[in-house]
């Protein structure tokens, strides 16, 4: 009966074991670490960051212990230099930050995760004394009253491939206005077009020149160093759905109906997380659905989002300059001139 | 046949004797399945980082295919800690049986006896695999339902009814373990018949009787007759792989049905965890859509349409080429035997090509069990993930043909002439190649 008795303990202590370890590693592995907040990414369709909505203080650190439960994610925080963490499943991975403005962060994935990556964001509540996060200015899109969410296809077009080293030889013939930066934001390459069209300081110049013009003027709103960061930038972004050329035929929307004005609803409502809705975007390469979107529209796509095109916004993203940088970049698809040449 | 009786040398007689060391194994096995059901239910999501995953389905279940089962039969079930709380309450005891235990000791149904229900229950391990062996939360879900399952049934019917006639691990090492190494035999059957107590039958937890064993396929290696027989009368033996096959064994149909449930299970799970076909992964992923239904109704069809299909045919065809009077269902029953071999060495070349690659997930996941992110022997990170070798492949391709060559060897044993022999081989040549395909090409 005293064998019986030791195996019966024997049994229970090693139970007692079993449990315990999870219990006792954890605060073995803790001891000597600063508090931290778990951080788990998972894809949207599993739930996205959790938590989603992280708290901090002004100056205060905040210690993240960072892991992946489904696939490789990546973490960044929007409008920041900070370089972005990979995120591998299963493996954790430890950052630090402070804040030095009370305001609203966003942290978001920047892995293509999966049909809904852009859903994985979240937000950093830093509260306590000092100025805070700068609000940004209004949009400009706003100002001037665009509906981003209305086609606007061009109906003027050039019949060949535009030069802005042909278009040079004709600056000096220009307006003043038509070189103006405000000019270049709030008008879409077509109206400055038909407008310059109308002068008649420059009717003995042919449709295809005037072109050649536009384009010169687009290409002198931005710099070599600019559309290197916008290419960067589209790639890292925009590609998984407008495609590297620009297309529209990136892999995230293969098989998706293809963009046309006719489905261009108004409002952003069909933001379903089951892309029910979606459509493949439009062709950047093609004149009729570039020309006619001023910088101003294409800006307010891209901070806002929506169009019913299951378009991700980016305002609380990127930088003013960052999508400033995008925006004269795609425009580069339509001009035929890339970053190479 | 020679035999090599374990019980004869003092060292290895005192192993199987006392009960310390076998019931501290079991008392380590039953701890082990705690935590590893704690670290599937709280640990890490992500099943690399998860001892639950890594020590389950990579490194017991390898285990099991490439040490226990062809070293040692059924040896795992003899520590397995699953049928144990349920055991001890049956016995009033932990350490040996004291008489008093606690539940109905029911008989099993007759209608369901054999290994239906197991191969059935390893057919559904396929159907669901790809989460279970994925997912440590389900894993640990299973592991707990299978506990409380094994411990419910012990309280209702007798002795290890849910090993026998459920577990569906019972049936695949049952099946193998007739092929295997060991085994427990009388030494001399004029001893037993002259004893008129059955001491033996009656501590036999899997309702055997030594004296009548001819095959090792249910016999749990408990070494509960050996410890109880007052004659010291029971041989724990080495003997030749494969001793259990040949023309005078006795066979009944639910093995030719286990065994080729274990065919084709062993196709499916190299198709889809081997296979370079995306489509069919994610089906067998996605559990309840429609693509998996599709899955499933292609592993069912395999399973219990195409191979028992070509298996009917190939004993229809040897039996018409032969001159023996049995019925078909006989001859479905007796020729099951080329099945084992033939099995047992595909699931070693399926384990081999998987088992190379994933080892290195061990010590990590000792390092850090949970998945929290610890480092508790400076393991942690340091997976690989392994390329198959190409010692790996040829390994594989020399296994299965060992397996081929000696299915063909049991045929010929069991039949009256090559002519007969021929559909026989010509069945395991098709299963041979398709595995070959499948884990190779």
């Amino acid at each position: 009966m005293k064998k019986e008795y030791l195996a019966r303990s024997l049994v229970i202590l090693f139970i007692l074991v079993a449990v315990t370890i999870p219990f006792a590693g954890q605060w073995l592995s803790g001891r000597n670490q600063p508090a931290a907040i778990e951080l788990h990414a998972r894809m949207p369709e599993n739930g996205g960051w959790s938590p989603d909505t992280i708290q901090a203080e002004v100056s205060q650190p905040i210690h993240l212990h960072i892991t992946s439960d489904d696939v490789v994610h990546g973490f960044a925080i929007g409008k920041s230099d900070q370089p972005a963490l990979e995120i591998i499943p299963g493996e954790f991975i430890e950052t630090t930050l402070i804040f030095d403005k009370p305001g609203k962060y966003t942290f978001y994935c920047n892995r293509w995760c999966g049909p809904n990556h852009w859903r994985m964001r979240g937000t950093i509540e830093v509260s306590g004394t000092g100025t805070p996060l700068a609000l940004d200015p209004q949009p400009l899109f706003l100002k001037l009253g665009i509906d981003i969410d209305a086609p606007q296809p061009a109906k003027t077009i050039p019949s060949k491939t535009t030069s802005a080293e042909r278009g040079a030889q004709f600056a000096g013939l220009l307006p003043a206005y038509a070189k103006n930066r405000d000019t270049y934001l709030s008008t879409s390459p077509e109206n400055l077009w038909l407008r310059l069209r109308a002068e008649a300081t420059l009717s003995n110049l042919s449709d295809n020149d005037l072109w050649d013009a536009v384009t010169w003027i687009w290409l002198q709103q931005t710099t070599m160093d600019a559309l290197a960061n916008g290419q960067k930038l589209f790639a890292n972004n925009c590609a998984a759905c407008h495609g590297e050329t620009g297309k529209g035929d990136g892999v995230m929307v293969r098989g998706l109906p293809v963009w046309n004005p006719g489905l261009h609803s108004s409002g952003d409502s069909p933001h379903l997380s089951t892309g029910e809705g979606f459509v493949s975007p439009p062709d950047f390469t093609d004149p009729k659905n570039m020309l006619g979107a001023s910088p101003a529209l294409l800006e307010g796509k891209i901070i806002r989002g929506g169009m019913g095109t299951g378009m991700p916004y980016w305002g609380p993203i990127f930088t003013a300059k960052q999508i400033e940088d995008i925006v004269s970049y795609i425009y580069t698809f339509v001009w035929g001139f890339s970053n190479q040449e | 046949m020679t035999r090599l009786d374990l019980t004869h040398i003092s060292w290895t007689q005192t192993l199987l004797r006392s009960r310390w060391p076998q019931f501290l194994l079991r008392a380590i096995t039953l701890a082990g399945f705690v935590f590893t059901i704690f670290a599937g239910l709280f640990g890490s999501v992500v099943g690399s980082h998860n001892f639950a995953i890594i020590f389950v389905w990579i490194a017991w279940w390898t285990a099991l295919k490439l040490f226990f089962i062809p070293f040692g039969g059924r040896s795992w079930c003899s520590i397995c800690p699953i049928p144990m709380p349920g055991e001890w309450l049956q016995n009033g005891g932990i350490l040996q049986p004291c008489g008093k235990g606690i539940g109905l000791g029911k008989r099993w149904p007759k209608a369901m006896r054999g290994s239906w229900l197991q191969a059935g229950g390893f057919l559904m391990v396929g159907l669901f695999g790809a989460v279970t062996l994925t997912s440590p939360l389900v894993t640990a879900i299973v592991l707990m339902v299978i506990l409380l399952l094994a411990l419910i049934l012990s309280l209702v019917f007798e002795r290890r009814s849910f090993c026998n006639y459920l577990c569906p691990i019972g049936g695949f090492t049952g099946l193998y373990a007739q092929v295997g190494p060991v085994e427990v035999r009388v030494k001399d059957a004029d001893i037993c018949a002259a004893h008129d107590e059955k001491v033996c039958y009656d501590a036999c937890p899997w309702g055997l009787y030594p004296l009548a064993l001819k095959s090792s396929a249910n016999c749990g290696l408990c070494m509960e007759c050996l410890r109880v027989c007052p004659t010291d009368n029971i041989a724990v033996n080495l003997r030749p792989w494969g001793s259990d096959l040949g023309s005078k064994t006795k066979h009944n149909l639910d093995e030719a049905f286990l065994g080729l449930v274990m065919l084709a299970s062993a196709l499916v799970d190299s198709a889809i965890f081997l296979g370079p076909w995306g489509q069919l992964k994610s089906a067998a992923y996605a559990i309840g859509s429609l693509p998996w239904l599709l899955f499933a109704g292609v592993f069912i069809v395999v399973a219990l349409g195409i191979l028992p299909g070509l298996y009917i045919a190939a004993v229809w065809a040897s039996m018409r080429l032969g001159a023996i009077k049995t019925t078909l269902r006989q001859s479905l029953a007796q020729f099951s035997q080329l099945l084992v071999p033939l099995g047992m060495m595909a699931w070693i070349a399926f384990t081999i090509s998987f088992a190379f690659a994933k080892f290195s997930y061990v010590l990590p996941v000792i390092s850090d069990p949970l998945g929290w992110g610890w480092n508790l022997i400076g393991m942690s990170g340091t997976s690989w993930v392994g390329q198959s070798t190409s010692f790996s492949l040829l390994l594989q391709v020399v296994l299965l043909a060992v397996g081929l060559f000696w299915a063909s060897r049991v045929a010929r044993r069991i039949t009256e002439s090559v002519k007969q022999a021929l559909p026989l081989i010509a069945f395991s040549i098709i299963f041979s190649l398709s595995m070959l395909w499948l884990l190779i090409g």
